[in-house]
């Protein structure tokens, strides 16, 4: 019974969380993009600094009419946002915040979170093809594309850490870090997080939503809560992607004087900071440009670190 | 055995909590929108103008050459995992590791096949 409780709370705060960072991530972005531009960004909605502007979006789209154009695809069309949101909240469940602070400590927690982490673009993919409009469905096969060109170096730069740490629950790889792990994996670190936002499709790699050329791509027929729902998720990625990046690679909950959970935090929030500082900095890339970035840039440089992390544990033991 | 499947029990337990509130908030939504359709509202939007043929229309899909290589190295990848767990392990040592130099090297290899017959090249 205790148990049952015990799993009960866990559940309610990994949706508390699910629900609550993405809003925080989104007026973080508002705030520091609109500070980098030399704006000011939302100031009126709930009076100091503008900190209930994502509330009053989300009243306003639970408000609008939903409209499902005539060509498209409905259930496809109808469900495509929920495949690209649901899968984040799962992941959050093998991620650890504090020594035992975790959903669940799955034994393949890794391949777990990877193969979840990459259901959210298919979601993608099915808005784009089931909308029936041409530049959906362009956007939808550029989605496409980048998850198979940027899955290889995301999987390969995590199965370093899991050579690393010799298993692949989150939780046991946090426990084996040490801090000369940066050093070590720190080609993999880059690698993750740059395949991570490819995968997001966050700018520089926005080429399947560009709004200047395709119009927002898979998501330019939706309106309402189903396109809220498809914001929800990019900002839950983001969480996600920064998350696993602190699990594997920044050393979780290590740290001084602070306590565990407060350390995850920081550096969530740290690399969360860098994903919009990387939006405003950045022109997007040519298609092109992106394929050749995952394949002659990243896939090298994760088969480097693998080599690098293989040689370097097997002499030492 | 029980705990191992009970453990993805609360996995299944999060995905229908997902799903739920997905429903929920559909459901709260159709009670609050307007719902007021139009041919021209139901049109689908293109540029502006009327669309020309339908939205599934043939293009020219240069991606396809990045499927076969993913479907590839992506086979490949997935063996890695159950082979990080204990290429250190006492026992293995020197051999895993140059079993794992040679799987690096047939995918950079593979790559580098590619790169030389042009197909990461466009133009």
């Amino acid at each position: 019974m205790a148990d049952l409780l015990g799993i009960a709370v866990r559940l309610a705060v990994i949706v508390a969380a699910f629900l609550l960072l993405p809003l925080i991530v989104g007026q973080m972005e508002h705030k520091a993009m609109a500070h980098m531009q030399s704006r000011l960004g939302p100031m009126y909605a709930g009076g100091f600094h503008g900190w209930a502007q994502l509330i009053a979006d989300g009243v306003k789209f639970a408000q609008k009419e939903d409209v499902i154009p005539a060509a498209a695809d409905r259930r496809v069309f109808a469900i495509a946002p929920a495949v690209a949101l649901v899968p984040y909240l799962v992941v959050m469940v093998v991620i650890p915040v504090g020594p035992g602070l975790v959903g669940v400590d799955l034994d393949a927690g890794l391949f777990f979170a990877l193969a979840v982490m990459s259901i959210g673009v298919l979601g993608v993919i099915m808005a784009g093809w089931a909308s029936a409009n041409k530049y959906s469905v362009l956007g939808g096969i550029r989605a496409a594309a980048q998850l198979m060109s940027y899955e290889l170096p995301l999987v390969l730069a995590a199965s370093s850490v899991a050579m690393a740490a010799g298993t692949l629950s989150l939780q046991g790889i946090v426990e084996q870090w040490r801090w000369w792990w940066l050093p070590w994996q720190a080609i993999g670190a880059v690698v993750f997080f740059v395949a991570g936002l490819a995968e997001l499709r966050r700018p520089p790699f926005d080429m399947p939503i560009a709004e200047s050329e395709i119009i927002m791509g898979p998501m330019t027929e939706y309106t309402g809560l189903r396109f809220a729902l498809f914001m929800l998720a990019e900002y839950a990625g983001i969480v996600v992607l920064s998350a696993l990046t602190t699990v594997l690679f920044l050393g979780g909950w290590h740290g001084p004087l602070l306590p565990g959970p407060v350390w995850t935090l920081v550096k969530v929030f740290a690399l969360v900071f860098v994903v919009i500082w990387l939006r405003v900095s950045y022109p997007r890339l040519r298609e092109d440009q992106l394929q050749k970035l995952a394949w002659i840039g990243l896939v090298p440089l994760a088969l480097l670190q693998l080599a690098l992390t293989g040689a370097t544990k097997v002499l030492m033991t | 055995m029980g705990e191992y499947f009970g453990s993805y029990a609360v996995v299944a337990v999060l995905l229908l909590i997902g799903v739920a509130i997905f429903a929920g908030g559909l459901l709260a939504n159709r009670a609050l929108r307007p719902h007021r359709p139009t041919p021209e509202k139901l049109l689908t939007y293109e540029c502006g103008i009327d669309p020309v043929g339908e939205g599934w229309a043939q293009s020219q899909i240069r991606y396809y050459v990045f499927t076969y290589l993913y479907v590839v190295f992506a086979v490949d990848a997935v063996f890695l995992f159950p082979w990080a767990t204990i290429f250190a392990a006492p026992g293995y040592g020197m051999a895993t590791l140059v079993e794992m130099f040679v799987f690096l090297g047939f995918i950079a290899l593979g790559i580098l096949y590619a790169w030389r017959k042009r197909v990461l090249t466009w133009t």
